[in-house]
């Protein structure tokens, strides 16, 4: 269901009159702390359409799930605060939206699964109490038609024995499990969006493909847009169809998946995919970016990705690079993108 | 669970057996000749010491004196005083008034202590956690000693004096459950003091949980956030610290029953303290100890059936 | 990464630059905490008085309230005068020298038990914790025994079992110590597993070091922080069981001052004269409130997890 006319990689703002389904504008977080403020976030835009799935890449503290906690209002404020930027969905903005309207929205229309599903999961509800939770208070449902609509979730994300399965609790499931049973909670009022934060992190990579191929099927089921967070960027190479990159708070790069893949145009994309173990070169010495993520209370001037770069040249030291148009469906916050770009293609 | 409770129970009998043990030990076998205590000052009949020897198995060895005395208390027989007084007949009526007195010492500690941490915790950080914690500390600095007597004072004689108030009885148990109010609110204390702060780290922690941000996550009210996700969570440690502490209450009550002059087994305890008749201590420290260790055990089955994560282990 | 995360590795990268693994900076993190801590400050204060009092009563009162003749039972409950900042007792005798000597007691048997249990307790649990096996079970069935058992019961039983002829300072400390060191010891022992799967452990036996080495250089420096703290709220809790065990009559005897043998002598003339009971209550209250305060301040120093 997929509609490649819109272009969906650029700035909301500049689009005409075609708003996407969900766009992130220019926002901002930052944390008060007792050292100072935190800037998880600084100006991060991206936008996803239905049917379309976005993976956003990062390290961690890059601010890819703060953003993602942005979008679902479930940020603790304080000592979160969001001094500027929009959320648009359907272009109204969430942000201003007032209380019990954006809780109309949260789980309804926008759900979110998380990284750590017995975590995630309430340890002393049975699961199928936590499914049907969502039918009982969002629909009025009684308590046997909602765990009725549970075990029926349940089957749609393939759990083995689903009838009889319903009233047990979340640690008698194996971890992939689990993610089902988020899974079929997010999705269980057929939401617009669906937000994976880390999804498979946690999981073998048998049961990753598993619980990727799940999502892929379910979003080509009900044409939902699709935001995937994860650092690891082996895992949605299949799934997605656009990537943004984040670093220190920051979108440093968005490509389609087959641009970004092909010729990353930033030499942090470039070197998370030269960390990939790859099958075809086998036998040379895994790359890793030298360094480590910064220390977001005491940034680096200019770009900062800037003390882990092998392209720095003076002026990264001091100049913030602005995100720069490579083509109309692609961006690169990266001074010399050229240069990585003609590396990155040879 | 079926498991769980037999494993449990197993685990009991030999802290139960060490422990009876253990204070049996202590009373027979430190120094002191009991029957010789009994005479006080005069010495008394050879012929009658050594029937009463012999009538309280005292000549033979300590295992053995152990095992009358566990076959006697199995069977209800808590034996007789060096005088001649079935021990049980001293229980008599007691047991209630110090059931009753812990009893109550624990609605005050349920209602102030989970209402103040949960109070405190939804406040974190402000004032209001802050004047909490500071009450805490004082409430963990008054020994019953102190408190006892300064609300019988206050509450019972110059509240009187001077506004002419007589509702607390402080001295007795005529006036029924009021006699209650005030000896329990002062048992309550130092228990009021730590609930208090369970409760508060207890819902702070489950507020931290990741199924807290998933409950938040789903559209769920911050009402029902708070009374269906979070608060069943942080009650399973508050419920078994309730549970436990009924045995600490009621062994425990012997101070506050001699300041508000109970007629509560602690206070037969500190009369028979004092007229040194070891076999009634023994009796009501066994019998104590024994609520005490079920109390616990109860509490720990308790948990079982409130945290599906053990019920299944 | 979820924003407490942010928040918290942002502080630590702050407040703990590079050395963040290491025990000793446990120890001085602890201590610049607790140089700021107001609570510290003041619970510390407080005890130094206390220490003070019990060492040297005479500085603050001229009075020698041991000596008999200073008691005057024509003055018997005697109310505040010039004379008596707090009154006097059943027999005349002064009430604020005898609240100043009552100081030693409360403070020998705080520290000297809660030593005493911390010693015995934390020897065994580091025993029971590095051996595990029948070592482990034994010292841990034991404990488990001398747990179930509530400390003023016990110590009741074993002091009316000695008999008030033999009862003192020294009785009191060993009937309170004899059910407090379970407690220790189950803290310690948690403490050693979780330190001893530790790498540097598993180095140092590798290169060769004998057990009791590891145990006393290794292992023990890194578990002892959480017996530290309970140690020090225990302090607290002895004092105030003393006090009710003497009130009882079963704890120190008389001649020895002692606050709860005050209270308990003034108590049956408390309604009519409440001085000689009022003033020993108020002390003892503050004493226990000062090693609660510097239980409180250390336990948030070294383990911020408890707060």
């Amino acid at each position: 269901m997929k509609n490649p006319s819109v272009d969906t990689h650029l700035l909301p703002a500049e689009r005409a009159g075609d708003e996407p389904l969900l766009a992130v504008d220019n926002l901002h977080v930052e944390f008060q702390t007792r050292q100072g403020v935190v800037r998880a976030v600084n100006g991060v835009s991206y936008s996803v359409d239905a049917g379309e799935t976005l993976a956003v890449l990062g390290e961690s503290g890059s601010g890819k799930s703060v953003t993602a906690q942005a979008i679902m209002g479930i940020l603790d404020m304080p000592p979160a605060r969001i001094p500027k930027g929009e959320v648009r969905f359907h272009g109204t903005d969430l942000l201003t939206m007032p209380d019990d309207a954006r809780g109309q929205i949260r789980g309804r229309r926008i759900a979110m699964i998380f990284q750590d599903a017995l975590s995630a999961l309430n340890p002393v509800f049975t699961v199928g109490w936590q499914i049907g939770e969502m039918f009982r208070v969002h629909q009025g449902m009684s308590k046997r038609d909602a765990r009725r609509k549970a075990v029926e979730l349940m089957d749609r994300v393939r759990i083995p024995g689903a009838k009889s399965r319903v009233d047990d609790f979340p640690h008698q499931f194996s971890g992939g499990m689990r993610q089902r049973i988020m899974i079929a909670m997010a999705i269980a009022l057929d939401p617009e969006i669906l937000i994976a934060d880390e999804p498979t992190t946690a999981l073998d990579v048998t049961v990753q493909a598993q619980i990727m191929g799940l999502l892929a099927e379910l979003q080509q089921e009900s044409d939902m847009g699709l935001i995937l967070i994860t650092h690891d960027l082996g895992v949605v190479a299949d799934v997605a169809d656009k990537i943004a990159v984040m670093y220190g708070g920051r979108i440093v790069e968005n490509a389609s998946v087959f641009d970004g893949y092909r010729a990353p145009a930033h030499p942090y994309t470039k070197g998370l995919l030269e960390s990939i173990p790859r099958v075809d070169l086998k036998g040379q010495e895994l790359y890793a970016i030298k360094g480590m993520p910064p220390n977001l209370l005491d940034m680096p001037t200019g770009c900062a990705f800037h003390p882990r770069c092998p392209y720095r040249k003076e002026n990264c030291v001091t100049d913030a690079p602005p995100l720069y148009t490579v083509s109309d469906t692609r961006g690169s916050a990266c001074h010399y993108w050229r240069e990585v770009l003609d590396d990155g293609s040879n | 669970m079926g498991r769980y409770v037999i494993r449990r129970l197993l685990q009991a009998i030999p802290v139960l057996v060490g422990t009876t043990f253990l204070l049996f030990a202590t009373v027979y076998a430190l120094p002191g000749d009991p029957i010789a205590a009994l005479g006080g000052d005069r010495r008394l009949d050879p012929q009658l010491v050594s029937r009463m020897r012999e009538q309280f198995h005292l000549n033979d060895p300590l295992l053995v004196q152990y095992w009358y005395y566990i076959r006697d208390i199995l069977s209800g027989d808590f034996g007789t005083t060096f005088r001649g007084v079935p021990v049980s007949s001293l229980f008599e009526g007691k047991f209630q008034v110090t059931f009753q007195l812990a009893i109550t010492a624990l609605v005050f500690e349920a209602i102030i202590g989970v209402g103040l941490g949960l109070w405190a915790a939804l406040r974190r950080g402000r004032w209001q956690d802050q004047a909490v914690l500071a009450v805490t500390l004082l409430l963990v600095s008054i020994p019953t000693l102190v408190s006892g007597f300064v609300l019988q004072l206050v509450l019972g004689v110059k509240l009187k004096q001077n506004t002419g108030v007589d509702f607390f009885p402080v001295a007795g148990i005529q006036d029924g459950m009021r006699s209650y109010i005030v000896p329990g609110l002062v048992l309550a204390g130092l228990s009021i003091a730590y609930l208090t702060r369970l409760t508060r780290t207890s819902l702070m922690e489950t507020l931290r949980a990741d199924y807290i941000r998933t409950a938040v996550a789903k559209g769920m009210s911050r009402r029902r956030v708070l009374g269906r996700h979070a608060l069943r969570n942080s009650l399973i440690p508050l419920i078994t610290y309730l549970g436990a502490d009924l045995g600490t209450l009621m062994g425990g009550a012997i101070i506050t029953e001699t300041i508000f002059n109970l007629p509560g087994i602690g206070q037969q305890l500190f009369q028979s303290v004092y007229l040194r008749e070891n076999a009634v201590v023994v009796g009501i420290v066994t019998v104590l100890v024994l609520v005490y260790v079920l109390a616990n055990l109860i509490v720990d089955l308790l948990y079982a059936v409130l945290d599906p994560r053990i019920r299944y282990e | 990464m979820s924003n407490a995360t942010v928040a918290e590795s942002a502080k630590d990268k702050d407040a703990r630059p590079e050395k963040a693994r290491r025990p000793a900076s446990l120890w001085s993190d602890a201590w610049h905490d607790l140089r700021r801590n107001k609570v510290f400050i003041l619970g510390s204060i407080l005890v130094l008085i206390l220490l003070l009092m019990a060492a040297f009563p005479s500085l603050f009162s001229s009075v020698n309230a041991y000596d008999p003749s200073t008691c005057d039972l024509s003055n018997a409950r005697e109310g505040i005068t010039s004379k008596h900042w707090f009154g006097t007792d059943n027999l005349g005798c002064d009430t604020y020298s005898r609240v100043i000597y009552g100081a030693r007691v409360s403070v020998i048997v705080g520290i000297a038990t809660s030593l005493i249990s911390a010693v015995v307790g934390g020897g065994l649990g580091l025993l029971a914790g590095y051996y595990s096996r029948w070592v482990d079970v034994l010292l841990s069935r034991l404990a488990e025994i001398f747990f179930a058992i509530p400390s003023v019961l016990g110590a009741l039983l074993f002091l009316s079992a000695i008999g008030r002829e033999n009862a003192g300072a020294f009785t009191v400390v060993l009937s309170l110590a004899v059910l407090a060191w379970p407690l220790i010891l189950r803290i310690m022992r948690a403490a050693v597993i979780s330190a001893k799967n530790q790498d540097y452990v598993t180095a140092a036996r590798a290169l060769g070091a004998g057990p009791g080495r590891i145990m006393l250089r290794h292992i023990m420096p890194n578990a002892i922080a959480p017996v530290i703290v309970t140690a020090t709220l225990n302090l607290g809790v002895f004092i105030a069981a003393e006090a009710g065990l003497s009130f009882l009559g079963v704890g120190v005897q008389p001649p020895t001052i002692s606050w709860g043998l005050m209270i308990g002598d003034a108590r049956r003339r408390f309604l009519e004269a409440p001085e000689p009971l009022i003033f020993p209550a108020i002390f003892l209250s503050i004493t226990v409130l000062a090693f609660v305060m510097l239980g409180d301040a250390v336990r948030d120093a070294l383990d911020p997890k408890l707060r």
